[in-house]
């Protein structure tokens, strides 16, 4: 990565009207959050057939919120720019609550209340400060703490992340720890510069072993596993993503909720033609 | 900040009813996760959650009516624009476009 956004300045400003735009038109991007978003909540471990109460975590223009959607589960979602949750809101008709604030200054969430957390790439602003006033360890410190306080017991919370160093992942590992976590980074495709994936997981009452990570040992061999794992219990009737079956789920579902759909014809779901 | 009771006294100017489909295991869960007293003296200042009782009835579990209601106010109500007030502190966030802003300095609370 040539230039890391936290770096160039407070989030708040970096995401302005302009580059959340940007952010979720940009179908790599989209393809990539919503990958991860994937990955964090199987890394969750959630209990099946029954939806969960989800904080998305740095939700942005809620596209990692839009698959804990398609998986019938509720979510909070939490971000510092206002920007990016009026993307959320207008564009992306998220169906999360979405609450503007910086997670620095803690979660503002009743205690036991949350199922389980994720956050796709968002951890890693908390590690710069913004003003002589800021101290990254205590933010984090803080931000870990009052997020342990609004996890149910035995929940875990899931964080995607692209550390800038070493230094960077163990203060955030060692503040989390601090907070009461166990667990520790689970790195998916280790070897790989593009695959490669850090996640951080942490767990609550007790330790438990740490999820596998996927290796690039036989990388082709691993998605089949994950796809597989995926289609356990609920999810064996989930549609692939774009086909028909899935868009007329999809507008079912949004048509349950009231809102306006088009029609489903003949079109749905054809690739459009040049 | 109190974190745990935010979200107690609520003001609207303007807000929406969605029409969500009932769901007995959800709003079973969610009994035990909310403060029901409060939840209900904060649907009463919006105009909402009349039929509801101030107390959680004993027999919550088993009576449908109630956790229809209650399953109703949850999920379909959305303050669009308004204020939350934490009566602890008496501090107040504004809900704009649906999002409460909760920054913590109040310089940053203007329309951008």
């Amino acid at each position: 990565m040539s230039s890391r956004p936290e770096v160039v300045g407070p989030p708040e400003l970096f995401y302005d009207e302009t580059e959340s735009k940007k952010y979720t038109t940009n179908s790599h991007i989209v393809q990539i959050q919503s990958e991860m978003a994937e990955r964090a909540l199987e890394l969750l471990a959630l209990p099946e057939d029954q939806p969960s109460i989800l904080l998305d975590v740095g939700c942005g223009s809620g596209l990692s919120g839009e698959v804990l959607t398609e998986n019938e589960h509720h979510w909070i979602g939490i971000d510092i720019s206002r920007h990016m949750l009026k993307v959320a809101k207008e564009d992306n008709e998220s169906d999360g609550d979405l609450i503007l604030k910086d997670i620095g200054t803690g979660i503002p969430i009743r205690p036991g209340v949350i199922d389980g957390a994720i956050s796709i790439s968002a951890i890693q602003w908390l590690c710069h400060a913004n003003s002589n006033k800021e101290n990254p360890r205590k933010r984090l410190l803080f931000f870990f703490q009052s997020l342990y306080a609004c996890l149910a017991r035995g929940a875990r919370a899931v964080f995607q992340f692209y550390p800038q160093n070493a230094a960077q992942s163990e203060l955030i590992t060692e503040q989390a720890t601090k907070a009461g976590f166990n667990g520790g980074l689970v790195v998916d495709f280790p070897n790989s510069t593009k695959a490669k994936k850090i996640y951080l997981v942490l767990m609550t009452g007790g330790i438990q072993n740490l999820p596998k990570a996927l290796t690039d040992e036989n990388e082709s061999r691993s998605r089949v596993e994950v796809i597989d794992r995926r289609n356990h219990g609920n999810m064996s009737s989930r549609n692939l993503k774009g086909s028909r079956s899935y868009i007329e789920a999809k507008k079912e579902r949004l048509r349950r909720k009231g809102r306006d759909v088009k029609p489903t014809t003949k079109y749905t779901g054809r690739k459009r033609r040049h | 900040m109190g974190n745990s009771n935010l979200k107690e006294f609520v003001d609207f100017n303007h807000k929406k009813k969605k029409s969500v489909e009932f769901n007995d295991v959800f709003v079973k869960r969610m009994v035990p996760k909310i403060d029901y007293p409060v939840l209900v003296q904060a649907a009463k200042s919006v105009g909402e959650g009349n039929d509801l009782p101030t107390e959680l009835p004993p027999d919550w579990e088993n009576n449908e009516e109630f956790l229809k209601n209650l399953h109703e106010l949850l999920m379909s109500v959305e303050i669009i624009d308004g204020e939350l007030e934490c009566p602890e502190s008496g501090r107040k966030f504004m809900i704009r476009e649906g999002i409460p802003n909760m920054l913590a300095n109040e310089d940053e609370v203007e329309e951008s």
